[in-house]
């Protein structure tokens, strides 16, 4: 809102925690106690939950719209996987070993993404997933190929925690993982970097005309968005103690993109509740409708939330919450 | 040696003129609409389906169900371009490439509900099966027939922009729209006109296509990227452009296919993102 920057001084947002936001986050640990018998599909939505989250880091705040970036997911989960298959099953070091790799894949795809204008970057991004896709495909000797990875061994949390079938530890892993990144991420977009990236995405052009380097920034969040997403494949991978060659296909990108535009992109919140609200529905209808025809809706959705319902569900509900205080007072 | 080499040679440039005939209408939308077209491959698909249909349930012979391909798919894509497609052309390219890809998973879900996940079969006349000899050689009889049609396809192409009244108004358009719609065109019109002929062309292709590239309900996504290549790296506003775009990429992934099929597919990913980085503007330059 223009007349906002008139009229209040320029600084940073306020940091502070939104009573919302704790009540999210109370949520998600309730939710552990409410519905035991959901926590290996309450895991699921947390790890899908952190890989929109670093969607969003790209595209919500920088404006790079990305259709490979279960690339990164991928390297991770295959990182934490084969660590641990070839004996080192050790979680934690395996979570940053995945995210230290997709970082590194990031990095070094970033330079061929951040280069081209919109149309460009789209293919780039698409043809990076599809390669790496192939790649683990034909290089079965070492992935699994098709089969997957199986064979994958974890050793206990801290040596405390074993990883069960009820999805008990995973849950509280994840969840744990995602609240502490996301505490970091959350810290990062509220910063002058994260302000710059919200330039970068609203006048790409005017950035270098306020001293700020456009190319670097983007490098830099790109790789800082392939972290994260690599980290949450190697949550995926931990937990479920198996690696599937689907982690790099095109349907999860396609997937972690309509999750996040459903949430709502651009605050980081948006691919969480995006995460609750999707898988936590597909659970559901998938009594009802068969896999095949869960993605019409899924297109019809689309069709309509770019049509109609622009912003997903957080635009929305934030237009209500406004409505609703601006009543009160 | 020489003669696979040939026979190769041959494959490629009948499959990369099989995604011409296809991407051409993508490349036209890109340039024309600027707009991320991702359902391109759907268009294709329902050709296909049209082909399969009319022959198998009416028993209309190849030749006649070909276009009718080409009009059930232009029809459909000119209603779509008219209730949906118009309300994004200035819409970011996010929002497109979201609906793009919302539409391909009806169509795919669509195409699943009806024909079932299978492959379909398609029965091509038996003077085009087998192969024929030319000095020595031996080349596919339906690839020939192949690229007979696109060369035919492709000259017409050729007249419609480079002589016609239309084809200059579509180039105009695609230069500069204000100024066109201020020198008195119907842009409106043209791109309604364009969109649905693409949407016919990608349909003809699916048709022709169904003997080369196979037809299940995947098909959309599994040759999204072959027509991307061939609209953004060949360009918009030529023919030539995507034209050689589009034998590149055929012969690379015949050529990859045939000499290394252990990496399989990895070739024609690896030459994308290296076309990328080469004509990051298209292969023969692009307005910005």
């Amino acid at each position: 809102m223009p007349d906002d920057v008139a009229t209040r001084p320029v600084r940073l947002p306020d940091d502070r925690w939104h009573p919302l936001e704790i009540v999210f986050w109370l949520g998600l640990v309730t939710a552990f106690f409410l519905f035991p018998g959901y926590r290996v599909l309450g895991s699921q939505i947390l790890i899908t939950g952190l890989f929109a989250v670093s969607l969003d880091l790209i595209l919500g705040y920088a404006g790079i719209v990305s259709l490979g970036h279960a690339a990164f997911f991928g390297v991770g989960a295959y990182t934490a996987g084969l660590l641990a298959v070839y004996g080192w099953g050790e979680p934690i070091t395996g979570l940053f070993a995945g995210a230290a790799t997709a970082a590194i894949v990031g990095y070094g795809t970033s330079f061929l993404v951040v280069r081209g204008h919109d149309l460009a970057r789209l293919m780039m991004t698409l043809g990076i997933g599809f390669l790496l896709f192939e790649a683990a495909n034909k290089a079965a000797f070492v992935t699994g190929g098709v089969d997957g990875l199986s064979g994958v061994v974890m050793w206990k949390l801290f040596g405390v925690f074993t990883f069960d079938f009820a999805g008990r530890t995973a849950y509280l892993y994840s969840l744990a993982v995602l609240f502490i990144l996301f505490v970091v991420l959350r810290r990062v977009v509220a910063s002058p970097f994260g302000l710059s990236l919200i330039g970068i995405r609203e006048r790409s052009r005017r950035i270098p005309a306020i001293g700020a380097p456009l190319r670097q920034r983007e490098v830099a969040i790109f790789t800082i968005s392939a972290a994260v997403a690599g980290m949450a494949g190697a949550l995926l991978a931990q937990t479920t103690q198996f690696v599937g060659l689907d982690v790099l296909s095109f349907s999860r990108s396609a997937e972690v993109l309509i999750i996040l535009i459903l949430g709502g992109a651009g605050r980081l919140y948006g691919g969480l509740i995006g995460a609750v609200v999707y898988m936590v529905a597909q659970d559901i209808l998938s009594t009802y409708i068969s896999a095949a025809y869960w993605r019409f809706w899924i297109g019809l959705l689309l069709v309509a939330i770019v049509l109609v319902a622009h912003g997903g569900i957080l635009d929305g509900a934030t237009a209500i919450y406004r409505r609703l205080t601006r009543g009160r007072s | 040696m020489v003669a696979h080499l040939i026979g190769v040679l041959f494959d490629g440039i009948s499959y990369g003129s099989l995604l011409f005939l296809i991407g051409v209408g993508l490349a036209v939308t890109l340039g024309l609409m600027n707009f991320v077209n991702l359902a391109h491959g759907a268009f294709a698909m329902l050709g296909g389906y049209s082909t399969v249909l009319v022959m198998s349930r009416y028993g209309v012979p190849f030749f006649l169900a070909l276009p009718v391909a080409f009009v059930v798919s232009a029809a459909v894509g000119a209603l779509l371009e008219r209730t949906l497609y118009r309300r994004l052309y200035r819409a970011s390219h996010l929002d497109q490439v979201l609906f793009s890809i919302g539409l391909t998973f009806m169509a795919i879900s669509a195409a699943t509900f009806v024909w079932g996940p299978t492959q379909q079969p398609v029965r091509v006349p038996s003077f085009l099966q087998g192969q024929v000899q030319i000095f020595g050689l031996d080349f596919g009889a339906y690839r020939l027939f192949l690229i007979g049609v696109v060369v035919v396809i492709t000259l017409a192409l050729g007249y419609l922009v480079e002589r016609t009244r239309f084809g200059a108004q579509i180039r105009a358009a695609v230069d500069n729209q204000q100024v066109s719609a201020g020198l008195g065109i119907n842009v409106d019109r043209i791109f309604c006109l364009t969109f649905a002929l693409g949407s016919g062309l990608a349909g003809l292709g699916g048709g022709l296509g169904i003997e080369v590239l196979g037809l299940d309900p995947t098909f959309p996504l599994k040759y999204i990227v072959y027509f991307l290549l061939v609209a953004a790296v060949g360009g918009a506003g030529t023919i030539s452009g995507p034209l050689a775009t589009a034998l590149i990429l055929g012969v690379f992934d015949v050529a990859g296919k045939y000499y290394v099929p252990e990496i399989g597919a990895f070739v024609i990913y690896a030459l994308m993102i290296v076309l990328l980085i080469l004509f990051p503007s298209g292969l023969f330059g692009r307005r910005a």
